[in-house]
């Protein structure tokens, strides 16, 4: 018999980011038992990392915007494959989410007229993001934070969780340890919400902190639930490149809005020369034209630097494989040429980027007011994830809800900015209030005593075994990641990934760590090695499988949409015998009346 | 381009430690976070130590590097002197729990101490309020906390005087700051910093300015003015004759 704690709540959240905090407050207001369970302490979430803003179509500065646009924009962000209930209440719900914020005691900037000030920021068409300077998401987790805390929900802070327990079909609960101790725990709950984020430390270049290791998807792909939409993973084109400890840190698209432009190592502004057909018409012919878009001419074309994400990425992969890149293998971003256009150029660019002109004085000892910065793509963001009804956040298992970027739908095959942030809040809300009802509705669980025992079990084997370290697992794991299922795939490579993960999981079924249950990091990372199986193989099936590009994958080998792949998602189970299933399933049609404003959105 | 460095890291829990050496490769544009999780992975597994952005935008790496607190990933160890070991030990403030991880929680408890924001009622009918940007500037700057508690840490009413009890210490002097300042704001704090918050042990030497990884001038910009709300309220002679005679 294993020694373990019991706690007893009527909804579980699991991860305390903002989807996590929202879904914990919404729960709380009515009236359910809320546990909150976080790898970190409370308010150190990823969250914290967003820059840019919340998405809402508040109409504050440009009052054509509406819900409707909003809707439009994210559809066709996320190339139509978006469930399309999400995006449609997102872009109705988001202001609500914003104003709430703001009662809470967030303290958005402000427009002349004293109401929440809305910027401009790629795939929107108005100024839309709700935000502070370039930390919003610290503003948005410090409200959630310090509201929520006094609702009465109890925070088991440094807890992580291995294993969810099942009643049945339903969830009963999740099964962990608290990372301080090492001891066991056993959270008994009716409903259960997974806000746990990301999958970025399956890569070697991410923007994204430690807690990024797919846990959500992992705990909910062990208890039934179904995966989607797993090939689209987000690689921000502009991550730092140098030095080696920043290197994946993210490098603002506002640099390249103040008309930062891209140059390989032989000068030569490379991004003009790959302008896809469809947006020729709406790009600068001429650098010229470009800075005066980006100085507000409303009758200039964008710079190519500002085409899509996806496109800017790849084509900074191509110059580095060409032998154009910079010295650390990125390409230069130059915001410093501006000098040329504007005498007071130093004092413009830290007004206008004061943090990115910190991070590269303080990280790089780079002055980017005077020299160029070294920049190169990162894993940023996963579409994909946990498949939920559009409304409740249920996944495929009863009780068991996702929110936030753990599940999935909402951004389709490519995320806009500022579109996380009020997914967060949306859902998070919407998860909470369906879970607090489901709890309601539904009578008490029984936790299975054989299934705590065998989770115990198993995270204790690494104190047992003789393999090697976790970390040197880790580390191969994510180059074969960042090597084989990148940001440029092929069917070779993609098959020769799922051949190595086939090893990688036996060497992490052997890894060993220090025997100490304290507070030990290398026994953390062997049993996150899981996860990180887990996804990763998921990604690199459901890309294997997509033989076309589509916003957030690119197949070398098939480098168009094809039409029959945009009616479809993948679907991934773990089946009975335990191996990874994949499935394909028709997406459900679009209904006409949001069918029609996507078609007049198109011809505004 | 790599070069030899020492790090002497303290190693123990509550009850007891020492410090350790380890000689680790280091290469250029390094930082102290790095060096840790570098010798983590190559010589002591499980060296406790808490991270999370690495970018200096979350608060969680919080320690002491050559007996100044500082936040390990925004510590370069160029800035360093490499000739020597460096030392990194956990926050002195808090009681360790392993290695660089001290226990935190008296910080969360605090916060729960202290009255939580209340609005006034809507200016409008639906729900919004106006606020202008000047008059949000300095709680924005408060706002931009995250919560490292280096300050705490520094602060000698806490670190050596161990006023834990009645004291809250310059984070949530910032923090009653930016409720007490929000234009929206209704609620009253003043008593509570002069009686269960202790403001008046701060005799300003401004060492948790100086240690602030966001720049926030805590001690002008936040203390000060709340002191000046204290004794105003308690400690003004006009307003104690006015209380005096109209018992109010």
């Amino acid at each position: 018999m294993s020694d373990y704690q019991t706690h007893e709540h009527d909804v579980l959240v699991i991860g305390a980011g903002g989807a996590g905090l929202r879904a914990a407050i919404e729960a709380a207001k009515d009236g359910q038992s809320v546990g909150l369970v976080c790898k970190s302490l409370l308010g150190k979430a990823h969250t914290v990392m967003a820059e840019g803003g919340m998405a809402a179509a508040m109409a504050n500065v440009d009052d054509r915007d509406g819900w409707e646009t909003h809707f439009a924009d994210t559809m066709r962000g996320g190339q139509y494959v978006n469930n399309w209930r999400m995006a449609e209440l997102h872009a109705q719900e988001a202001p609500a989410r914003v104003r709430e914020l703001e009662a809470w005691g967030a303290v958005f900037d402000r427009t002349k007229d004293g109401r929440i000030l809305q910027r401009n920021f790629g795939g929107h068409r108005y100024p839309r993001l709700a935000h502070v300077g370039d930390r919003t998401g610290l503003e948005m987790i410090r409200t959630l934070q310090d509201h929520g805390i006094p609702q009465g929900i109890d925070v088991y802070m440094e807890h992580t969780v291995v294993d969810l327990l099942k009643d049945g079909d339903r969830v009963s609960g999740a099964f962990g340890y608290d990372r301080e101790k090492g001891r066991f725990r056993v959270f008994k709950a009716k409903a259960i919400v997974l806000a746990t984020g990301g999958i970025g430390r399956a890569y070697k270049v991410t923007s994204n902190s430690w807690e990024y290791t797919g846990d959500g998807h992992a705990l909910a792909y062990d208890a039934g639930a179904e995966l989607t939409d797993m090939a689209y993973v987000q690689f921000h084109p502009t991550g730092m490149v140098w030095p080696p400890s920043v290197a994946g840190i993210l490098v603002t698209e506002g640099v390249r809005g103040e008309g930062g432009i891209l140059k390989n190592n032989e000068g030569r502004r490379f991004m003009f020369d790959d302008v896809p057909d469809l947006y020729k018409h709406q790009t600068a012919s001429d650098p010229e034209e470009g800075w005066r878009y980006v100085t507000g001419d409303k009758s200039a074309c964008r710079p190519p630097e500002l085409l899509t994400r996806d496109h800017v990425a790849r084509c900074i992969v191509r110059e580095v494989k060409e032998g154009r890149g910079s010295p650390h293998g990125g390409v230069f971003l130059d915001i410093a040429w501006i000098r040329e256009k504007l005498s007071d150029s130093e004092a413009h660019i830290k007004k206008k980027l004061p943090s990115m002109y910190h991070q590269f004085k303080e990280l790089a000892g780079i002055d980017i007011t005077k020299e160029p910065m070294e920049v190169g793509p990162t894993v940023h963001y996963v579409m994909g994830g946990i498949f939920v009804d559009g409304d409740s956040q249920m996944s495929t298992v009863p009780g068991l809800f996702a929110a936030g970027e753990c599940a999935a739908g909402l951004h389709g095959a490519n995320r806009l900015g500022g579109n996380s942030l009020s997914d967060l809040v949306v859902f998070g809300k919407r998860a909470g209030e369906y879970a607090a009802k489901y709890a309601r509705e539904n009578g008490d669980v029984r936790v299975d005593e054989a299934e705590v025992e065998a989770a115990a079990a198993a995270a204790l084997a690494p104190f047992d075994r003789d393999g090697e370290s976790p970390y040197a697992v880790q580390g191969d794991l994510k180059e074969m990641m960042q090597e084989l299922v990148g940001i440029v795939r092929r069917q070779d490579e993609l098959e020769q990934a799922v051949e190595r993960l086939q090893e990688l999981k036996v060497r992490a079924a052997k890894t060993k760590c220090d025997v100490n249950r304290e507070y030990n990091p290398g026994w953390h990372t062997a049993l996150d090695l899981k996860n990180l199986l887990v996804v990763s193989e998921a990604i690199a099936r459901s890309a294997e499988v997509r033989k076309e590009s589509r916003g957030g994958h690119f197949r070398d080998d098939y480098p168009a949409k094809d039409e029959k792949f945009g009616k479809v998602r993948h679907v991934i189970t773990k089946g009975a015998d335990g191996s990874m299933q994949l499935e394909e399933r028709a997406l459900p049609a679009i209904p006409e009346p949001l069918k029609k404003i996507i078609e007049e959105n198109q011809k505004a | 381009m790599t070069t030899k460095a020492t790090f002497r890291i303290w190693r123990g829990t509550k009850e007891g430690g020492e410090f350790q050496d380890f000689p680790t490769e280091v290469t250029e544009g390094m930082v102290v976070l790095d060096a840790v999780h570098k010798v983590q992975a190559e010589q002591a597994g499980d060296l406790a130590c808490r991270w999370n952005c690495k970018a200096g935008k979350c608060g969680s790496c919080s320690a002491e590097v050559n007996g100044m607190p500082k936040l390990m990933c925004m510590t370069r160890l160029s800035d360093l002197d490499l000739s020597k070991p460096v030392t990194i030990e956990p926050v002195q403030t808090f009681p360790v729990i392993r290695d660089l991880v001290t226990d935190v929680s008296w910080n969360y408890e605090v916060k729960k101490r202290i009255k939580p924001f209340k609005p006034r009622k809507p200016d409008f009918e639906d729900g919004t309020w106006r606020m202008h940007q000047e008059d949000v500037d300095r709680v924005q700057e408060y706002r931009k906390c995250i919560e490292c508690y280096l300050c705490q840490d520094v602060c000698h009413v806490l670190r050596d005087h161990k006023k834990h009890d009645e004291f809250i210490g310059p984070r949530f002097f910032t923090y009653v700051a930016a409720l007490e300042m929000h234009p929206l704001d209704t609620e009253d704090r003043v008593e509570e910093l002069r009686e269960a918050n202790g403001i008046g042990y701060c005799n300003i030497t401004k060492c948790c300015t100086v240690v602030c990884p966001e720049h926030i001038k805590i001690t002008d910009n936040a203390i000060i003015p709340l002191k000046e709300r204290v004794v105003d309220r308690f400690f003004d002679p006009v307003k104690i004759l006015f209380r005096k005679l109209f018992g109010k």
